[in-house]
Order: C-alpha cells, then structure tokens, then sequence
C-alpha cells in the first residue's frame, strides 16, 4: 500500500513558554524549539505499521520552508521511504482550504492510496484532511484510532466517540483519515538514526512543479485571515493557585472537598 | 576379579581394571574437551571485548577473588561453607589426579609427593575430603529444611533449581566418599598383621571407614578397593562432563571469569571496543539484539554464575516487585545459550533477546527499564559477574529499535533540544542563583570571556530548575562561597550531565551533551571541578574526557572541615538522629562513604545511627535522572523501602546527598506515612544550616583575623537556609 502523511512542523508546547510578541498578531517565535505535529507522528507510526504488516511505502510530506526539512528527516529516521517539502514563495500565507489545494496537486502526481493527516495541528483548526478529501473526492474518516486493512480496496477504520464508545466504518481505499494520537505507541527516533539520514536528499516540489494555481493559493487565494491573536483575560470560575506546590495540592483538595467532590 | 593373596602390592588390584579405567579416562577427557569445544562456539562468535591487558593487576585480582574468595565472607553461613569446599577441591586436585594415574600406572607417585611430602600430604586431604562431605551434608540440608529465600525462583522465571543442586552435591558427597573408601580399603589391608601401616588422619573420613573394615578379609578389601575406585573414577568424569550443562560450570569457569574481569568498573562500557566515538557512525546496529552481540566476556559471565542469588537479594528493583531479577538475566541468557548452540547438534540463533515471550524472546522490557544501575548486584557477586553493562547494552540495542517507553520519548526529545530533560528554557538555567535576594547574600558568576574563575560548580538539569533541589544548589553556593572558593556557573551554556541519557541507552544524544558541555568547560577556563549531583560527578569523572578534575561537593567539606575552614554549631534539636543514605552513584560507583560521615560527625552535638543496609550495601532510592520519568511495574517504591529502614535504624532525619536521592526520599516519607516522624536533607542544606559564620564564636577558639576574614564572606539570611 502506497501511503502519503501529511506532516506539519510546530512550536512543541511542552518546551516552550508561548508568549505573544509585541504586535500581538502571534506568538514570539525567537528561541522556538519545533517538532513534528504530536498527532502527524502517530500517523506516520501507523502507516509504518500498515506498510509492516501489508507492504508499500511510506511517503511524508510537508507544505513550508528549508527550516521544516528537520521533521522530514526526523520521520525518515523513523522509518518513512520518502520525504518531501512543498515550498514556494506563492504558498506563504495559505490559509487551509489554500494549503489543502497544494496537497491535492501532490497527490494528484503520484499514486497514494491512502492518506493520512494528524487529527489536527496543534497551532491549527482541524481543517485541511477534510478539505483535502473534498477536493480530491475521495472518502474521508475523522478522529481514526484503528485501522484495519480489509483486502487491497477497503479498510475497517473506528474512531471513538463521546462518552468513551467506538464506531467502526468500512472506507473505500483511496481515501482520506485524520489520525487520532493514542491509535498506537510511536517508535522513539534517536539521534543516531537522525544522523544517518542527515545527508539523504529531500525533493522540493514548487508551485509549478505540481501545477498548482498561485492564485488560488498564499495570500492571494486566502479567504481566511487572522485578524487578532492574545490570551483569553480570566474568565468567571477559573481560578490560578500560585503557591508552592503543597499549598497548591492543599487549596485543590480544600476546593474539590468544598463543591463537593470529596466526600 | 583379583585374585588376592596379599596386602602387599596393593595397587595390583586395580591391575585387571586398567584396560577399563585407561577406556573411562579417555571416554571422559575426550567428551570433557568435546563439551567445553562446544560450550566455546558463542564465545567466539560474541563481540570483541578486549579483557587482555594489565596480566599482573589482574593476577592480583585472581588471588583475592578467586583464591582469596573475597567476596564469600559477606554472606557469613554460605560464604564460609564454599570457602572450605574451594579450599578442600584445591587440596584435592593433585590427589584426585593421582588417584586417576594409578588406575593406568599402578606404581605411581605425583612428583614432590614421594618422600616426606606424601604422607603429610595424605592426612591434609583425608581432613580436606572430610571437611568437603560434611559440607556437602549441611548443604543438602540447607537446600532441603532451611531453604533460604534467595534460592526460591518465583513461577515466572521457571521451575526450581533445588533438585539439580541437590543432585550435585550428592554427586560431590559420593565422590568424596568414594575417595574415602578407597583409602581406608587400602589402609585397612595394610594394617593387617605383618604389614607396615600407613597412618590415617585421626577421626577423618577414611579414618573411620578404616576402622569400620579392620576385620574385613582381604578379598572383601580388594572387592571394595577397586569398586570405590570405579565409583569414583565414573563419578569424576560424570561430574566433569555434567558441570557444562549447569551452575557447576564455575568449577572450571570461575578463574577465567575473574582474571577476564573488568577492572575499570566505573567506566561504562564503549557501544563496541575498538570503535572509537567518531566511527560509531559507521557501526550500523546498537547494542544488544541478539545473543551474538554480547561480547564473549559476557558470555563467559552467563556460564559462571553459581546461581548463589546474592545480585537479587540485593537488587532494589526485585526486592520491590519489579520485573527484574539480575539473578535471571544470567540464567536466562545461560538456558539461551545452551538451548540455541546445543552440544549435539547446530546453532541456530537470531532470535530477538527482547521482545515477547511467544516469539522465543528472553527479556520483556520493563525487565530491562527497571534496572536503576545501582550496582548492588555487582557489589555482591562473588564472581564478578558484570550486570550494568550487559543493561545499558540491552537498552542501546531497544533505543536504536525505538522501542522505548513513551514516559522516556518526551524527556529525551528535550534532553535533545532543549539540554534538559524538562523542557525549559536554557536562558532560565541559571535562575536559581539570579534571584535578587539570594544574589545580595551570595553572588554567583555565570562564566563568560570577561568572567573567569578558578573553579566551575556544575549544578546539572534537576538541581538548576527543580523548585525544591534550587536549595541544593544555593547551599552549595553558599559553602563555596564561605571557604572562599573563586567559582562560577555555565548557567544557560550547561547541558544535562547525560548521565542516565547514556545509562538509558542513547548514545549518541549522550555524545552531543557531553560534547557541548566539554566544549563550554574548556572555554571557560577552569582549573578544577565540584559538583553536588552525583550523577553528574560521576559522568564527570569517568563518562567525559580531557575535562579538569571533579571532585563532590562532600569531598570539599570534608578537607576544608579537617583544615579547620568550616566549623560548625551544635545542632539545636537534640531529639533529632540521624541516618546517612548512601547514593548510590557516590557510594558503590566512586567509594565516597566516610567524606561525608566525617562531615556529619564534625557537627557537635550531632547522633547519627547507621542503617543495616549501608556503604556498599546501601539501598537505592528509586535511581536518578530519566529513571524520575519511568513508570515501573512494581509493588512498592524503593524508596519507602529505604525511609522504613531509616526508621528502623532509630533515625528521624535521612541526609542524603544527590538531588535524585531527595525527590525520592522526600517522596517516600510522604507515601510511607512518615511526614512529622521523618524529614530529608541534603549534606549540602545541613552543612549551610550549621556553619558556624558571623560573630567571635570563641568557642571555636578563632583569632581575630581569622574571625575579620569569614566575616567578609557571604552573610547569610536564614530564608536562604533550608
């Protein structure tokens, strides 16, 4: 089975402190540590694990700049065959049905079929799997947490639903899935195995190269634009301890026994 | 048979069987050889280890361990029992080989035993023979009634192994029987009227089996002659040609296996010997995957464990319940082993060593995560059989796989691009020493161009960000700066030490810490090093190259306590004892155990008790470093383990010194139930408390200019004071 992730680089959350920068049109961006989307790593783990049990390939790729290539490589160390960047100037500031048309324009020169998307970016919307799908009018499944491969046309996939029950679709192949982190335990990516393919070449594919519009695409074509970026002021009910942590841990216990919560 | 009409030739009774004994000899010498050949194949298919070097340090070493046996007397009844079991087989040997030749040759005298020599050499070994059954008995008996619990094998690791040590120590007791028999039948006869008698060792073995047949005829004696011979003969090469397949093996392994011994214990086994850091690049695979990949050193130490269970009743991580018994990693790499390169027949091998156990594998790994590398195990074994390496080369071989925990991936992918494993921001490392108020008391440098100093504190990840381990480092500081030490920080220029980033099996990110910190440190232009994380002291020490020499920070106390530098107050709470714990990468890995006892007993007025569990003993708290982030399977923490027998020792304060040590201990006092009967502190914390700083404390007998120089060092505020 061919398969096509589709990855994105972010500011890792756990270790960074996220600060608005002075414009306060979005974050201070400085001393940023990056790495893969957490749920675009469970996707390229589970194609991994597809391609284990049934064959193909694993091909992973990226809509950004020269500075992305370090998730490419990092997901190449984990075992992908390919790794692709999706650069151009024209793409700067897609917003995601933009970003969703430059991924359909890759697909649409190779042969995948299947795709995957992490459920979400975690500095995004959960936009562009669905958008994707549409374009490229193939099926699509959300929120996926298991996948099994039918025969060479048809997978079972189930995704979880509110309250802790599971629902299990039959999809037909080729078709879209948006992964669910916690659909399987990601294989750790050490540093030996990030050198060894430090040297590997990564294709750049550009607006021409896959015959994408630049109309329709960047700012040109965004008919989403950011207009405001800042921390939620306090809302009613939300309270932050700032004690040490024992005078925390104390304060939750008192407040938790004062609702109710304790007995 | 023999045909005996007198005692005189008494040899001539084997006479008839030597066409038989000359067969048994050959039969058993060849099937020995043919075994052991066998035996030999993995070892040299394993790895390269390179264990030739230093003959005479290591012949040194043979004579404590091996001759000497060292190491028995730390189990006082089981220890002393095999000290006279070795002594006797030592004594025994040349008897035994005699004994063997007169079957072919009957005339015949091993040489230097024919004048005066012999028979002395004879009553040492009648007593020597004695002494080997009666041990064997008390073992059986052991084995049989008393039953000590590190022999038990729980379910998961298999059947019992007492039916197989009972059966060896019969076959021993009947070959010393049998050698027994064959010299009282001989002496029995000869002391028959009109034949000159050879003296027994009064109240031996064969002394009363002599007296036991003094009215037996001759052709009784003959028959009994030769057939203690045959048994003892057949028992020999049985026994021989048996031990290959089980813990006897340490027979003949045991001297190999402690001359080959490492003797740079401390330093960490290389990825592969003879590979140096910048070609590991090329070394395609990591660690330990297969069984090949251990090195035939670690394969010599797989058949030389006796399976005495000394490493497990020491591990903390068995005696909590977690999935790890060192005790097992050897015997079931040794199964492994026997069962994949069989005497008879091909080796097949390749399977995965970790893994599941329905695809043959031997290891689970939450086995292989457990391990703390406290080194209690190897401490223990009499044989010096090496577990640390053999774990963190497993876990090389699972990083290199990815198979690691998901609890690890997210310190990791820190360590690496954030040198820590918390995740935060290098410019906030050095915070702990920039608040204001702890500034004005005591003025830490960062080191930079213009910045320069005499000595580097290098404070390490969890001391640098974690809340509560802040005060370590202040008190540190603080000490540093009380004894007048011209020192300074790297502040956001240190990386994590990367000790448990190499004991944890990755390599290569370790390689990148290191690089960077030696970097940073030769930049800085330090003369010396102190640190007060012993995990960092002892990567320092023995993990990084070409850096100025490191010393812990209880080192310093303790030489500028003697050089009169540090005097310290009585301590206030007279109720208060204390116990000091032994981290274990202080203790067991660098033999730092008095510097900081002398320390404490420098505090007047101060009672300290000592655990059971202490020095090389002592108890590991729950490991250190990335170990903080595991989630083991256990029963219990070891932790609340070692705040018990704190309290069992009659202590109320736990001093400990490594920050690892007090996240864990302060933890378990909490878990155990022990908060108000039990605190923690840190060397470093108490230390600071009682230095004796400002005022003319005569009591000290100080002199004015004495008194003028400490007043001009760092003042100390009691909210800094812990």
């Amino acid at each position: 089975m061919e398969i096509l992730v589709c990855a994105r680089r972010v500011p890792d959350t756990s270790e960074n402190e996220i600060q608005l920068n002075g414009a306060g049109n979005d974050i201070e961006r400085d001393e940023l540590v990056y790495s893969i989307n957490e749920a675009d790593n469970y996707a390229v783990e589970e194609a991994l694990q597809i391609v284990t049990r049934v064959g193909g390939t694993v091909t992973v790729a990226t809509v950004g700049g020269e500075d992305d290539e370090e998730i490419l490589r990092r997901e190449m160390a984990m075992g992908a065959n390919h790794g692709v960047l999706i650069s151009d100037e024209v793409f700067g500031g897609s917003d995601g049905r933009g970003i969703a048309t430059i991924l359909k324009g890759f697909v649409q020169k190779g042969h995948y079929d299947l795709i995957l998307t992490g459920i979400q970016a975690e500095d995004g919307g959960a936009q562009v799997g669905g958008m994707l799908a549409a374009l490229l009018d193939y099926p699509f499944a959300s929120l996926v947490n298991s996948i099994e491969v039918l025969d060479g046309k048809k997978l079972k996939v189930s995704r979880e639903i509110e309250g802790g029950n599971k629902e299990i679709n039959e999809i037909d192949l080729p078709c879209v899935l948006s992964i669910q982190t916690g659909i399987n335990e990601p294989r750790y990516v050490g540093m030996k195995g990030i050198r060894q393919v430090a040297s590997l070449p990564i294709p750049t594919y550009g607006a021409s190269d896959l015959g994408v519009d630049p109309g329709l695409v960047g700012e040109a074509g965004a008919k989403v634009k950011r207009v405001d970026y800042f921390v939620p002021p306090q809302g009613k009910g939300a309270e932050i301890l700032h004690g040490s942590r024992e005078e925390n841990v104390d304060k939750v216990l008192e407040l938790v026994t004062a609702k109710g919560g304790l007995k | 048979m023999v045909d005996i009409q007198s005692a005189s030739q008494m040899t001539s009774w084997l006479v008839a069987g030597q066409t038989l004994f000359l067969t048994i000899h050959l039969l058993g010498v060849l099937c020995f050889a043919y075994i052991v050949a066998k035996r030999l194949v993995p070892l040299i298919r394993g790895q390269r280890d390179f264990r030739f070097d230093q003959p005479l340090i290591r012949l040194g070493r043979v004579l404590k361990f091996w001759l000497g046996q060292w190491k028995q007397p730390r189990y006082r009844l089981a220890g002393t029992l095999h000290i006279f079991i070795f002594a006797g087989f030592l004594l025994l040997a040349v008897r035994a080989f005699s004994v063997l030749i007169v079957g072919v040759s009957q005339n015949f005298v091993m040489p230097g035993l024919a004048g005066r020599a012999g028979p002395a050499y004879n009553i040492i070994t009648d007593y020597a023979a004695t002494i080997v059954f009666l041990c064997m008995v008390i073992a059986i008996i052991r084995r049989l009634i008393f039953k000590p619990a590190r022999y038990a094998v729980p379910a998961r690791y298999g059947k019992a192994h007492t039916a197989d040590a009972i059966f060896l120590l019969s076959l021993i007791a009947i070959l010393m029987m049998a050698d027994s028999l064959f010299a009282a039948a001989k002496a029995a006869a000869q002391s028959q009227p009109g034949q000159s008698v050879e003296t027994l060792a009064a109240f031996s073995l064969p002394w009363m089996l002599q007296r036991a047949l003094v009215s037996a005829s001759l052709p009784t004696l003959g028959t009994l002659y030769f057939g203690a011979y045959l048994v003892h003969e057949l028992t020999f090469y049985f026994l021989l040609c048996y031990r290959p397949f089980g813990i006897q093996f340490h027979v003949e392994t045991s001297l190999f296996n402690i001359y080959f011994a490492k003797l740079d214990r401390e330093i960490l086994k290389p990825v592969r010997y003879g590979v140096s850091d910048e070609h590991l690049d090329q070394v395609k695979s990591f660690g330990v995957k297969t069984f090949e990949d251990f090195t035939w050193k670690h394969m010599l130490d797989f058949y030389s464990c006796a399976d005495c269970g000394r490493c497990s009743d020491n591990c903390p991580a068995n005696a909590v319940g977690r999935p790890l018994s060192p005790r097992f990693i050897t015997i079931k790499a040794r199964d492994y082993s026997f069962q994949h390169y069989p005497v008879i027949g091909r080796a097949h091998n390749g399977t995965p060593l970790v893994g599941s156990k329905d695809s043959g594998s031997i290891y689970s790994a939450d086995e292989i995560w457990s391990c703390t590398t406290c080194g209690a195990c190897e401490e223990e074994c009499p044989l010096l059989v090496e577990y640390i390496d053999k774990i963190v080369d497993l876990r090389r071989g699972m990083v290199d796989d990815g198979n690691v925990p998901q609890s690890l991936q997210k310190p990791l992918k820190a360590l690496e691009s954030r040198g820590n494993p918390y995740g935060k921001m290098e410019k906030k490392k050095a915070d702990w020493a920039n608040a204001k108020e702890f500034q004005q008391t005591c003025p830490v440098k960062t080191l930079g161009k213009s910045n320069g100093a005499n000595t580097l504190y290098f404070v390490d990840s969890i001391t640098s960000y974690d809340d509560r381990m802040q005060s370590i480092g202040r008190a540190t500081a603080k000490i540093l700066n009380h004894v007048g030490e011209n020192f300074g920080i790297l502040g956001a220029a240190e990386r994590d030490s990367g000790h448990e980033v190499r004991r944890f099996g990755e390599e290569t990110l370790f390689m990148t810490l290191r690089d960077h910190n030696v970097e940073a440190i030769r930049t800085s232009g330090v003369r010396r090093i102190v640190t007060a994380d012993p995990h960092a002291f002892n990567a320092l020490k023995h993990d990084y190259k070409d850096v100025p020499p490191v010393e812990h920070i209880s080192q310093v106390i303790a030489r500028e306590v003697k050089a009169g530098k540090i005097k310290f107050s009585p301590v206030e709470n007279e109720n208060s004892v204390y116990a000091y714990h032994d981290p274990c990468y202080l203790g067991r890995h660098n033999q730092i155990y008095d510097d900081p006892r002398d320390v404490l007993d420098a505090i007047p007025g101060l009672k300290r008790v000592e655990m059971k569990r202490c020095r090389d003993r002592s108890f590991c708290c729950g490991g250190g470093g990335l170990m903080l982030f595991y989630e083991p399977k256990e029963d219990q923490r070891m932790g609340v383990k070692r705040v018990q027998m704190a309290a069992e020792a009659g202590a109320n304060v736990m001093v400990t010194a490594c920050p690892f040590c007090m996240v864990n201990i302060e933890d378990a006092i909490k878990v155990a139930g022990l908060e108000g009967k039990m605190t923690a502190i840190d060397l470093t914390e108490l230390v600071d408390q009682q230095i004796a700083r400002e005022g003319p404390d005569l009591k000290f007998g100080l002199k004015k200019e004495e008194q003028a120089a400490e007043s001009k060092e760092c003042v100390v505020t009691s909210s800094n004071a812990q």
